[in-house]
């Protein structure tokens, strides 16, 4: 069964001007996990405020678990759980305070709220700090509260909207062993995000979209599969740059590519380590030592660029205050 | 329907905030006890009144007047900032009354404004305002004076609901609640303004509250510009009808905005 379907959202600004959203559709399977996956701007947040009854499409239809969140948003938000780009808790407010404010906003009434509050607290580890204002918590704390703050009616479907951006690596690290906690439950979860290593651990299928569009749906290694298999990667002296990538050129069948900065010759194979032992072999009757030899799967990143045609902008959003400006001084 | 306890929790909330960080409660108190005794001293010798218990018994309903006006100001930017920080998203992906969020706050606002007004009277009755017209009339003036503020938060709502960055709208507010309140009746007499800026003190609203406040405590409105005027002879229906203005534009507009936000 499908949990989540969308069907030609349409969602444009400036009266027309600006196409967040170009008839996107997508689909998630019932206790699946879909990473959606694109650079800023390409239209994640605005996909989720729709299915998260935040935003109504110029056109398009969706249903969250079944229910139309067009018509009927009060009933999806019953059972959904969205957590956002930046940690939306109330900062002067402690932990405690917050999650207890959102489960009686839940209508789980005083006790009740208390009880679920005082369990995610502890599921999130967060017990020590529950006392302590947010503001003097660090990133990563504040993403598992929030995250915390979005599960308090166990809901059936989550949105999380690129939950690591801004977090340290450590942050990030904690952050994707409690999302896949999560998962672990049943929850269906649709996860955006910009870093292709996160779609790639945390997702069973993957959607990228750009402009507004998907542009490819799949596994990780169905779409490392579609841009193309294994590449076979030579570095050799300059010397031994024209006969190398002849021997290349011949093993794999193709023109061989070559980067002179890395003084790297490259080129698709097909048979894997085979196409390695055959280049290998043939270097070695040439007397070349090459200086370094791999065979590379392609990586979500080249997945983007093959696909995209640009790399994919990732961007340090900051979870707070503004960014700098640069000059104007004098 | 759940919109009345809904409205109560986030009301709890900006209490809760009060209680976490009470620097804000005692510096909004402080302010107007400023207000009081500079403008009770450093003014009050100077200006001639004819008034029995001189300038500080004109002076306490204007002052009370202006800090239920200054309230706007942090309403307006406490919800600019929930909005900026994403609550605002948070709070309307629940199962919410869609009200919930506005009514909790103005509510919220008014407990405030009780608070802020108790603390402005005990400081006004320690330098000698000594109110004369009876406890009726003196809790009819309070009640009238949190209705203003109540009408005024929705303005706040509005501003916050329409600004882009918190300290943006709160400089904003300032800039407009400061000049209204001094382009009034409320700290001297509207006659020594030139001609032009004295029918805007006549139907400033800060104005007719002032001067209802004024007659509610037993004063004669020394302060009034021209005689006959329908603001000066009906403070009272005029503020009136100023609150309802305010509230017949500013809540459904604000309710809407709230509902109709996109945030970027």
């Amino acid at each position: 069964m499908k949990s989540i379907v969308a069907q030609d959202l349409l969602k444009t600004y400036n009266k027309g001007a600006i196409r967040a959203l170009d008839r996107l559709s997508l689909d998630v399977e019932e206790g699946t996990v879909l990473g959606v996956l694109g650079p800023n701007g390409a239209g994640k947040t605005t996909t989720v405020r729709i299915l998260a009854t935040l935003l109504t499409p110029d056109s398009g239809s969706a249903n969250v678990a079944g229910i139309d969140v067009i018509k009927h948003p009060d009933k999806v938000r019953e059972i959904i759980g969205l957590s956002g780009q930046y940690a939306a808790v109330d900062e002067t407010l402690t932990g405690w305070d917050n999650l207890v404010m959102f489960g009686r906003l839940y209508h789980l009434g005083k006790a009740a709220s208390i009880k679920r509050a005082e369990e995610l607290l502890e599921r999130f580890s967060l017990t020590e700090s529950a006392r302590r204002p947010i503001k003097t918590y660090s990133g990563g704390m504040r993403r598992r509260l929030d995250l915390a703050a979005s599960l308090i009616v166990k809901p059936k479907v989550l949105f999380l909207d690129e939950p690591t951006t801004g977090l340290d690596p450590r942050g990030r690290l904690e952050m994707w062993g409690v999302i896949e906690e999560l998962v672990k439950d049943g929850v269906t979860l649709l996860l955006t995000t910009q870093y292709l290593d996160e779609a790639d651990q945390l997702a069973d299928d993957i959607a990228v979209i750009d402009h507004g569009k998907v542009i490819a749906r799949g596994s990780s290694d169905q779409l490392k599969r579609e841009v193309g298999g294994e590449r076979l990667e030579v570095v050799v002296e300059q010397a031994h740059v024209a006969p190398t990538m002849a021997i290349v050129a011949k093993v794999s069948g193709t023109k061989a590519s070559f980067d002179e900065g890395l003084r790297k010759i490259s080129a698709p194979v097909t048979t894997g380590a085979g196409a390695l032992i055959e280049v290998l072999r043939a270097l070695d009757g040439a007397g070349i030592h090459p200086l370094d030899v791999a065979l590379k799967r392609p990586s979500l990143d080249d997945v983007f660029m093959a696909l995209t045609g640009h790399v994919a902008e990732v961007e340090e959003v900051p979870t707070g205050g503004k960014k700098k400006r640069k000059g104007g001084n004098r | 329907m759940h919109a009345l306890t809904d409205a109560l929790v986030i009301t709890k909330r900006q209490l809760l905030q009060l209680a976490r960080v009470p620097e804000v409660l005692i510096f909004s108190t402080i302010q107007p006890v400023m207000f009081v005794l500079l403008f009770r001293y450093v003014f009050g010798g100077s200006i001639e009144t004819g008034q029995p218990g001189g300038y500080v018994q004109l002076l306490m309903p204007g002052i009370f007047v202006q800090t239920t006006a200054f309230t706007l100001a942090a309403t307006a930017s406490g919800l600019a900032e929930d909005m900026q920080k994403g609550l605002i998203d948070r709070f309307r992906s629940l199962p919410i009354a869609r009200s919930a969020l506005v009514f909790g706050r103005t509510l919220g606002d008014g407990l405030l404004n009780i608070l802020v007004l108790a603390v402005m009277g005990l400081a006004g009755y320690l330098v000698g305002w000594r109110p004369t017209s009876g406890i009726l009339k003196i809790s009819l003036a309070f009640l009238f004076l949190l209705a203003f503020g109540y009408a005024l938060s929705w303005v706040g709502i509005f501003a916050g609901l329409a600004a882009r960055d918190a300290r943006v709208v709160q400089n904003v507010s300032f800039l407009v609640t400061f000049p209204m309140t001094f382009l009034s009746n409320a700290f001297a007499p509207t006659t020594g303004m030139p001609k032009p800026l004295q029918y805007v003190a006549e139907w400033n609203p800060v104005s007719t509250m002032v001067a209802a406040c004024r007659q509610l405590f037993g004063l004669e409105n020394k302060f009034g510009a021209t005689a006959g005027s329908f603001p000066s002879e009906n403070p009272l229906t005029m503020s009136l009808i100023y609150m309802a203005i305010i509230l017949v534009i500013f809540v459904p507009l604000s309710v809407r905005k709230y509902t109709n936000k996109v945030t970027k």
